[in-house]
């Protein structure tokens, strides 16, 4: 990076000293505007709160900003049974955890052929991953329907657990790639002179170096997995097959669905994501960091 | 098989490594690609056998109003998505890091970046649901809240209306995407030389004059990263139409994803969904296209500059 440099010949005393002081009371006027915009943005998550554990009775006598009186959780119960929340909680694991998985591994294989192997015809395969990544899941999705349901996988979570190892890998093809290409060549000549078969490199040299960058692949294939709708709500028909959100937008409009049930089911809906980001909010912020500027 | 490089020993191809990835991609990305395209050729209920109709799909979409008013809510959504949240989150960034990370503590800064970027790790369509009751004009929390205030004339059918609905839905599309920007513009700005903003103030350069000069030219890589994937994001969006309104009120938050799928499923004309969802991904290559042509440009004018 280039470095301007100016020559100090302004004494900065002065000024800076009276600017210190506009400061010192400017920035708590500053800080109170970004905390106020904070709040704003917190305001659904505690209206949700306020209201998931509060009688449909007390809502509408007193309204969605107060505190409850008493704890009601027949809000929950209710979303809990007629969901069977175990179940949709227990699909959205098995399809993000399965995904993650996989489309890791998927991922580092393709990648060390083009990025370590610099197959022929690389640069072209790269950029074919990378469009994969830009497509609209609307010009696959009929196809991919009429797929599923001629080999009898409609219906099925694996389904879906197909779909987006595949959607995923792509992306994590493109990225690895490219980290892969510029692996050190003096590690991977040493195994080489000491033997070691391309299976062998892999998984005892490039594994262990680059198991930092496939963990945080890994849990982005997780968020992103679990936040899918778009394939789920089209595959998964029936109830028993169904992830958390499309099951929560299946009940949409449903005259049972009281305020406290909604909210409720929007809670536990989110709560499994948040916990997610509390464990690995400094991972998810650095991983999205290096993947901009890749 | 043999390999190019002198080995010890012979050694399996790297293309054998490509070969469980390559053979799931064309099978989930390459084949149904290629079917959807031979798909908007057709007139086809999903049942029976497709009938080669040629480009008529093409020519009635091009005519079809729905479809412009999709493509305009689309121009909606980038503004929602990308113009709004870009503006906002850079100065959100700017203040958070080079502000409040100076003035009072990295963990105050921090801590207000991970409120603002929690909606993007949200599912998108449970945030979308409660978001529909909190907008819903009889029990939703807005409404009454106004209405406990007497503002009843204020407390209007927001997700309803056709004036209301497509403001409504930009507004949690806002709200939803700001954390992103922020993050993204907050890591590019511990790139920037702190150097440069000294020498800057000692000139006795203003905060909005060294934003100018300094932190804006410097951090244009996440820039256009962001505007590229937010606009791709915004042209693609479906989960929140889906939930908040359903493309509602006469079509007035219709948009090219959505119209793909009501005509996909519900209505049952594949041939002409295939065709929108066509027209949408050649939308976004091209999109595509011209930001990384537009980067390229601007990255070569700056090599020649210095």
């Amino acid at each position: 990076m280039t470095v301007a440099t100016v020559p100090q010949t302004k004494s900065p005393t002065f000024t800076a000293n009276r600017d210190r002081h506009k400061r010192g009371a400017m920035r708590w006027v500053i800080l109170g505007i970004i905390v106020l915009g904070a709040v704003v943005m917190m305001i659904p998550f505690v209206i949700m709160l306020l209201n998931s554990f509060k009688s449909p009775q007390e809502y509408s006598n007193s309204g969605p900003l107060t505190f409850p009186t008493e704890f009601y959780t027949q809000g929950l119960t209710n979303f809990w049974t007629r969901v069977n929340y175990p179940e949709k909680l227990l699909n959205s694991i098995i399809i993000s955890s399965t995904v993650a998985v996989a489309a890791t591994l998927i991922s580092l294989l393709n990648a060390y052929a083009l990025g370590v192997g610099r197959v022929r015809g690389k640069a072209w395969l790269v950029g074919v991953f990378m469009l994969a990544n830009m497509i609209p899941q609307e010009s696959l999705v009929y196809p991919l329907y009429f797929i599923a349901k001629q080999v009898g996988l409609y219906n099925s979570i694996w389904s879906v657990v197909i779909i987006f190892t595949v959607i995923q890998s792509a992306f994590g093809t493109y990225l690895l790639a490219s980290v892969l290409g510029t692996f050190p060549p003096a590690l991977l000549e040493a195994a080489r002179l000491d033997g070691a078969s391309r299976w062998t490199i892999l998984w005892r040299v490039v594994y262990p170096i680059t198991r930092p960058t496939l963990s945080v692949l890994m849990i982005f294939f997780f968020i992103w997995t679990w936040n899918e709708f778009f394939i789920p709500l089209v595959m998964l028909i029936d109830n028993s097959s169904q992830t958390i959100p499309v099951a929560l937008a299946a009940l949409q409009g449903d005259r049972l669905m009281d305020v406290p049930t909604i909210n409720a089911g929007s809670l536990i809906s989110l709560l499994p994501a948040v916990i997610f980001f509390l464990i690995f909010q400094r991972t998810l912020t650095r991983g999205i960091t290096s993947g901009a500027v890749k | 098989m043999s390999t190019t490089t002198p080995k010890i020993r012979p050694d399996v191809s790297y293309w054998a490594y490509l070969i469980p990835g390559g053979a799931l991609f064309l099978a989930i990305i390459v084949l149904p690609f290629v079917m959807n395209i031979y798909f908007s050729l057709t007139r086809w209920p999903g049942l029976g056998d497709p009938t080669f109709i040629g480009l008529e799909n093409y020519t009635r979409l091009f005519q079809d109003a729905v479809f412009w008013t999709s493509f305009r809510n689309s121009i909606a959504m980038i503004v929602a998505m990308v113009v709004v949240p870009t503006l906002l989150g850079l100065l959100l960034a700017a203040v958070l890091f080079d502000y409040i990370g100076k003035k009072f503590s990295g963990q105050v800064s921090s801590g207000l970046r991970a409120v603002y970027y929690l909606p993007q790790i949200l599912p998108v369509a449970v945030v979308g649901i409660l978001w529909s009751w909190i907008l819903n004009p009889q029990t939703g929390a807005l409404n009454v809240v106004l209405r406990s205030l007497g503002l009843d004339a204020l407390a209007l059918n927001w997700l309803g209306s056709t004036d209301t609905a497509l403001p409504s839905v930009m507004t949690v599309m806002v709200w939803v995407q700001i954390g992103y920007p922020v993050v993204i513009f907050m890591s590019a700005l511990q790139r920037v030389d702190p150097e440069l903003y000294e020498a800057a103030e000692l000139d006795g350069a203003g905060w909005f004059t060294r934003f100018r000069a300094i932190t804006l030219p410097q951090i244009k890589p996440e820039t256009f990263v962001v505007t590229l994937t937010c606009t791709i994001a915004a042209l693609k969006v479906f989960g929140p139409i889906y939930v908040l309104t359903r493309g509602g009120p006469e079509n007035s938050t219709n948009v090219p994803s959505y119209f793909a799928y009501q005509n996909f499923f519900p209505k049952s004309q594949v041939g002409y969904g295939a065709a929108i969802a066509t027209v949408l991904t050649v939308i976004v290559l091209v999109v595509a296209a011209v930001f990384i042509v537009l980067q390229t440009r601007s990255e070569k004018k700056e090599a020649e500059g210095r």
